[in-house]
């Protein structure tokens, strides 16, 4: 079927896949992974957009002790959507359906996903669930925080939550079909030679994502059935007056919203160590380590879930023992913030625009971990719990963490993607920027939380002035930190120079093919030889093609 | 899979072999299938919770139902499973009329099946045993017996919606078998609907007891 492509005087084909067929159909109904991977990515960053939109309005609102911007039922609205937009329309597909679509096929040596059909219906099943919010956003959204919990969600409010709730339903199943496409691509579409132990960390880290995806989403979507059939049909599942117990409802709504803060950080951790491995110019140490952590993060994920129930009534022995399995979590995250380290430890690092950004990454994980092991004891989590405390520590996960980590992969991959290099100069900026930025913003928010102001409020006592305006300057700074992506990757699409084929001078089968890669993939089929990072000892990365 | 090898009728353009493209449709199948126990998992806990606190009212619940309609559609049930097996090996040995025959019978005895079903839930209606405002039963913990019908509907329902997905599917393959859509090398898709349909038809393995046969010794 491939036809021998001719190449352009620098010796790279003339066809790759952005070029070999034009118009919208050629997009709306292709199979081609890469490009599925490129309609995901401007689908979800239209959801973060909309989601830091909400953001922007709630830190304008906190500027001031007194509720002067909005009434309190819309305050109530802003931060539900905000979350609910963020979770299940950003942050879940995020790095999986867009960095993880288009590198896992080419990581692996596949032609593509191993259900092409699958992937477009992920996609489809993903922008409905997604139009569905919106609409709702628009017809006045939600007001029940993105927890939805019971019997609030059912008996009294009269917001959307019908609407949310099937598109979050419908996104689910996109999100399930993203983890079984590449769990079965993982098991059955390795190039030769491409053993377990040389998969890159990035698709070890897909991997347990996937199990998280396809074992916890059913969960939550059969909850959001029995959501709304009390809506519905006006019969209680989770209603007192049937005998019902609202505490099932958030058992069964932890169960997977627990696990799906894995579903954000652990892709960012794979990106993580290939930007590590790539401009340290060493192997990951500890390759199994950091490989098995990403599975075990994914196992012990699901047996923590309590941990978000210490005060809501359940038994204090299953807080005990929820408290223990939460802080277990600690070990593999901690074996991957050390291997990193010790990566770095002799490498020759290079101090690249996605490096920045990894490195950002690791600090601020280890932040977010460590209050996360803070929270994880009973008589803290008694204190802070609700507060801007547990605020600050999430935003530190999947803010500090997530993002950091995507936009880091975007900046490693952009060349592999498009075929275009961006700006040195302004992307190294943003990277300091969103740093700065996102310190700024939520650092404050811990001190509040342990003074005491508490969360879902849009008034405060004046006392939490100070600490709020820095929270809400650092959020001004952290939005100009992610706009200037925006900017100079839409403007590298058009002036930014011709990436080669691997500009970091990385290992990887991405980096083998062309920038951007032919429609199959590779011209030869890949055969694999060697484990992944393998460095030669001392080299420098490669200064050429930057801007 | 429409675009393929030229040389290879019915292998994707995307795979090596006729091999790798059955064990890739099996491996995925199955996945999803773990997906759906988790499905109903959610439910099943929820069962198991409310069992436990209320074991009175749900016997008082159970013995609501009719445990003869209910083995009726567990015998009729397994025999779909055996037709569904015979008409996978149909395919597997390339004999598509033969394939096409059983699964068409398959969706007999699913229909069949569900038209039971629709006269016990017409049974519970008339009774006002259907969960909601109207919702009527004589004894104590009427209540607690509504939370057992809550869960009867939900659990049956979903299986009932699954299986009405399932007779869909059946028949979608069953026209592509009669077609000789299916050789030994690619006969993935009927494979795959054959597992769909015992796994529907093992949930009801479990439903039968957890709902009919409470306190029943």
């Amino acid at each position: 079927m491939t036809t021998t492509p001719s190449t352009l005087p620098d010796g790279s084909p003339r066809t790759h896949y952005l070029n070999a067929a034009y118009g919208l159909k050629s997009w709306l109904l292709t199979r081609d992974h890469k490009r599925i991977a490129l309609l995901y990515l401007v689908s979800v960053s239209i959801f973060f957009a909309l989601g830091g939109l909400m953001a922007v309005l709630i830190r304008m609102e906190l500027v001031t002790p007194e509720g002067d911007l909005f009434q309190p039922d819309i305050y109530n609205r802003l931060f539900t959507m905000h979350g609910v937009l963020m979770i299940f329309f950003f942050l879940i597909p995020g790095i999986p359906a867009v960095l993880g679509n288009f590198l896992i096929p080419l990581m692996i040596g596949a032609k593509d996903l191993a259900f092409p059909r699958i992937n477009l219906l992920s996609w489809y099943l993903y922008s409905i669930g997604a139009l569905l919010a919106f609409w709702a956003l628009l017809h006045g959204g939600v007001d029940t925080g993105w927890t939805f919990y019971t019997p609030l969600s059912t008996n009294y409010v009269n917001t959307s939550v019908l609407t949310v709730g099937v598109g979050i339903f419908i996104a689910g199943f996109s999100s399930i079909l993203t983890g079984l496409n590449f769990i079965v691509t993982i098991h059955r579409m390795r190039a030769p030679g491409m053993t377990w132990f040389r998969l890159p960390l990035f698709v070890w880290g897909h991997y347990a994502t996937s199990l998280i995806q396809v074992l916890g989403t059913p969960v939550i979507a059969i909850t959001i059935l029995l959501i709304a059939a009390e809506r519905v049909f006006h019969v209680g599942v989770f209603d007192p007056k049937l005998g019902g117990d609202p505490v099932l409802f958030q058992h069964l709504f932890w169960f997977y919203s627990h696990p799906a803060v894995y579903i954000m950080i652990l892709p960012a951790m794979g990106v993580v160590s290939e930007l590590v491995a790539t401009f340290a110019r060493k192997p990951i140490f500890g390759y199994k380590f950091v490989a098995f952590a990403s599975i075990g993060i994914a196992v012990l994920g699901f047996f923590v879930w309590g941990h978000h129930m210490f005060v809501a009534g359940q038994s204090i022995y299953a807080g005990v023992v929820f408290s223990v399995l939460s802080m277990l979590v600690a070990i593999p995250s901690a074996i991957k913030v050390f291997n990193w380290t010790a990566t770095l430890y002799k490498g020759s690092i290079s101090w690249d625009t996605p490096m920045l950004y990894a490195l950002g990454f690791i600090g601020l994980f280890t932040i977010g971990g460590l209050t996360g092991v803070m929270l994880a004891t009973l008589g803290i989590d008694a204190h802070v719990h609700d507060t801007y405390f547990i605020i600050a520590h999430f935003h530190y996960i999947m803010v500090g963490g997530a993002i950091m980590g995507y936009l880091g992969g975007l900046h490693f991959w952009w060349p592999k993607i498009t075929g275009r290099m961006y700006p040195v100069f302004w992307s190294k900026l943003s990277a300091i920027v969103v740093f700065v930025g996102f310190n700024v913003t939520f650092f404050p928010q811990f001190i509040l939380g342990y003074l005491g102001m508490p969360r879902r409020y849009h008034s405060y006592p004046p006392e939490f002035q100070v600490l709020n305006v820095m929270s809400s300057a650092g959020a001004t700074v952290l939005g100009l930190g992610y706009l200037m992506p925006l900017v100079y990757f839409i403007w590298s699409l058009r002036y930014g120079p011709k990436a080669p084929a691997n500009p970091w001078g990385a290992t990887g089968l991405e980096w083998q093919t062309t920038s951007p890669p032919p429609v199959l993939n590779f011209e030869t089929p890949p055969i694999v030889t060697a484990p992944p990072y393998t460095y030669p000892e001392r080299t420098p990365s490669p200064k050429v093609n930057r801007v | 899979m429409s675009e393929g090898h030229g040389e290879r009728p019915g292998l994707a353009h995307h795979f090596d072999s006729y091999e790798q493209q059955k064990d890739t449709a099996t491996l995925g199948m199955w996945t999803f299938l773990v997906t759906e126990i988790l499905f109903f998992g959610g439910l099943f806990a929820a069962y198991g919770v409310y069992r436990t606190s209320f074991p009175a009212a749900f016997r008082a619940g159970s013995h609501e139902l009719d445990i003869a309609l209910g083995c009726f559609n567990t015998v009729v049930l397994i025999a779909s499973s055996l037709t569904m097996a015979l008409a996978v090996r149909g395919g597997q040995t390339d004999k598509g009329k033969l394939a096409a025959a059983l699964l068409v019978l398959t969706m007999v005895l699913g229909t069949v099946f569900l038209v039971v079903k629709g006269f016990e839930y017409h049974h519970k209606f008339v009774e006002h045993h259907v969960p909601g405002p109207a919702f009527h039963f004589e004894g104590p913990e009427a209540n607690h017996v509504q939370m057992f019908f809550v869960l009867y509907f939900a659990l049956t329902g979903l299986h009932a919606l699954h299986m009405i997905i399932g007779i869909l599917l059946v028949g979608y393959v069953a026209k592509r078998a009669w077609s000789g859509a299916y050789t030994p090398r690619n006969y993935n898709f009927l494979e795959g609907t054959g597992l769909y349909w015992h796994f529907v038809d093992l949930v009801w393995i479990f439903l039968f007891p957890l709902l009919y046969l409470i306190g029943r010794h």
